[in-house]
């Protein structure tokens, strides 16, 4: 739980500001390249912080049987 | 019983009267199945198919304690018995002690036999069952990419829906879910879509027609991979996470040596009017846009297809051009066309997308669905082009390599490292919070394209223009009093005494909303089995709405 509440808070804030949906209609939001590298650092934070912690042995750990 | 088309009669009079056609534009009777991924990390001994069948079980008891009525097959080793009910399920006893999750036969506390079932067909007219070692989700019929991508969508929830009923349980295990198609130890599982063509249509003809397409597609419709080769035997990202999998290009085989077409002839539906075209190229999406498109494209190229209308773009090596296109990321790789030369996947999805935008010229189709599809087909591929970045909030393939790479440089990290392949697969967790598609889209950095109301509704409810409107709703309303349902049919035995009434739905466009009004309205009460004078006249009333169903001899 403790590694959700980043996220959680974000969205609060961003909740209380009203910061309209940068995607409003379906168009992509133009901004200049700088927002868009500090738009990908923001969200990279967030990967960091809900990515599985025990990477290697999850992955390995993965195994699936047969299918289609 | 009078033939019906999704074809307006003024279109189908200009359509060539030597070609029949099972639809148009983008509208086309199409359902999509995902067998999903299942794991649980604290049990790594679980069985996946015991894994499966809780997880199928558990959702129809969350069903049971809802109210909702849902229809079922026992699970039976020696065949598939058509079912019984939905009344009294319990929880499975194993998912209250997870460490059974084993192969072993499942006993309860007093060591009778558990009854499980493995089959389930839900009210919405899905059918959500345990395909040997994975759950699968079969969506409902539906008859535009809109509709396909809004009860695919419900299906990833309610397979989420029962992963959390399992957990609730005291001691419950996690079982994790994955909208993937790899474990890449050389396992793979589809995401299979299935469109009805006209049975006139030659096969030959189809396959020599679709395998260019099938072929490129995925560079719109992939969901991105981390891992070269069946066992990740390089390191890298590829396009595609199905393309290595894949050895011929025609045949019967789903399991080995795939096929990019499956010949597979088994329609479900009126074998003289139509074959089921199954699909088990492509990716399983969790982008409803790549969803979207991958159903609207393909429906377009069958609709060219059906007229004889597509252009011929025949690679000499499909197979090897599958692979190599899914290879390479930047999109520059060159594959031999016969009687065109050297082209890129974009050279070539764009004789396609140009044949779809002279097609609806030509017909005059000008409806918003197919209209939609064929501009966004054209901007996706300007774009894959010219700034493929730009598409990172659309495409699964490319939002996925976004953060691989944002990762690969902040972490100076290696296309080996186990944090790349860590997100490669929780890109397709089900689940909400930890799920990276869904992290995305929370944050408003993916496009939705459906809305969560829409959504929420095609977990309960059929789509209104198939036969699984009668099939989703008999079950809701009259589940008590049904006897069996499978795609085509439906038993009814009122009150569970006397003879089996028996209805066969082969024409997938019958049995829709609009022709069974009135007994199938959605908020009407649920049929009970109490011997009242009110649930036999509401018997009596269906027995003779379905009186044109009514089954005649034995299949």
């Amino acid at each position: 739980m403790a590694q959700e509440q980043p996220r959680q808070s974000r969205q609060q804030h961003e909740e209380d500001n009203y910061i309209p949906d940068p995607l409003p209609d379906g168009t992509p939001a133009p901004g200049s390249a700088a927002a868009q590298t500090s738009d990908l650092d923001s969200l990279l934070d967030e990967i960091d912080d809900v990515l599985e912690v025990n990477a290697e042995e999850f992955v390995q750990g993965f195994v699936q049987k047969g299918g289609q | 019983m009078t033939s019906v088309s999704l074809v307006p009669a003024s279109l189908a009079a200009k359509f060539p009267a030597n070609r029949p056609t099972a639809g148009y534009g983008v509208h086309r009777v199409v359902g999509l199945e995902t067998e999903f991924g299942i794991h649980a990390p604290s049990h790594e001994d679980a069985s996946h198919s015991v894994m499966s069948l809780e997880l199928i079980n558990s959702y129809g008891h969350k069903l049971s304690l809802d109210g909702t009525n849902v229809a079922s097959t026992e699970w039976d080793y020696n065949e598939e018995s058509p079912l019984l009910d939905a009344r009294g399920w319990q929880m499975p006893r194993s998912i209250a002690h997870p460490s059974q999750l084993t192969d072993q036969a499942l006993v309860n506390d007093d060591g009778q036999e558990l009854h499980m079932l493995v089959n389930l067909i839900l009210p919405n007219g899905a059918r959500f069952y345990v395909d040997h070692a994975h759950p699968e989700f079969s969506s409902p019929e539906t008859t535009n990419p809109l509709d396909a991508v809004i009860w695919d969508q419900a299906g990833d929830r309610i397979a989420q829906q029962a992963a959390d009923h399992v957990a609730s349980a005291q001691d419950g295990a996690r079982l994790l879910l994955y909208k993937n198609n790899t474990d890449s130890k050389s396992v793979s599982y589809g995401a299979h879509e299935n469109y009805l063509v006209a049975r006139q249509l030659d096969f030959d003809e189809l396959t020599e027609f679709i395998l260019g397409f099938f072929t490129t597609r995925q560079i719109i419709t992939g969901a991105g991979r981390v891992g070269i080769g069946s066992r990740n035997e390089r390191a890298g990202f590829q396009i595609s996470q199905r393309a290595d999998f894949f050895e011929e290009e025609v045949g019967l085989e789903t399991t080995i040596r795939r096929p990019i077409v499956n010949a597979r002839d088994e329609p479900h539906a009126r074998p003289d009017a139509y074959r089921r075209l199954h699909v088990i190229i492509g990716d399983a999406n969790l982008s409803q846009y790549s969803t979207w498109l991958r159903v609207g494209m393909t429906s377009l190229v069958l609709s060219m297809i059906e007229l004889g209308e597509l252009p011929m773009v025949e690679l000499a090596e499909p197979v090897q051009a599958l692979q190599d296109i899914s290879h390479d990321p930047s999109l520059q790789t060159q594959v031999l066309v016969n009687g065109r030369g050297w082209m890129t996947a974009i050279d070539i999805q764009r004789i396609y997308q140009q044949a779809a935008q002279a097609y609806i010229d030509r017909y005059h189709i000008d409806d918003q669905q197919t209209v939609d599809v064929v501009n966004a087909w054209a901007q996706v591929l300007d774009l894959l082009e010219h700034n493929p970045a730009k598409l990172a909030d659309r495409l699964d393939w490319i939002a996925k390599y976004q953060l691989l790479n944002g990762m690969r440089e902040r972490h100076g990290l290696d296309w080996s490292n186990a944090k790349l392949g860590m997100l490669d697969l929780q890109w397709a967790d089900l689940r909400q919070d930890k799920g990276l598609y869904h992290t995305l889209v929370a944050r408003g950095a993916m496009r939705t394209i459906v809305n969560n109301e829409q959504i929420q509704h095609a977990i309960n409810f059929p789509p209104t223009t198939t036969r699984a409107w009668a099939r989703g709703r008999l079950i809701e309303r009259f589940g008590a009093h049904l006897a069996g349902v499978s795609w085509e049919t439906v038993l009814v035995r009122p009150f569970r005494t006397g003879p089996i009434h028996r209805f066969h739905f082969p024409e997938p466009l019958s049995a829709t909303a609009d022709a069974l009004h009135g007994l199938l309205d959605p908020e009407l009460p649920q049929i009970s089995l109490d011997d009242t004078s009110a649930n036999h006249a509401e018997l009596t009333q269906l027995l003779k709405q379905l009186q044109p169903y009514r089954a005649i001899g034995h299949r």
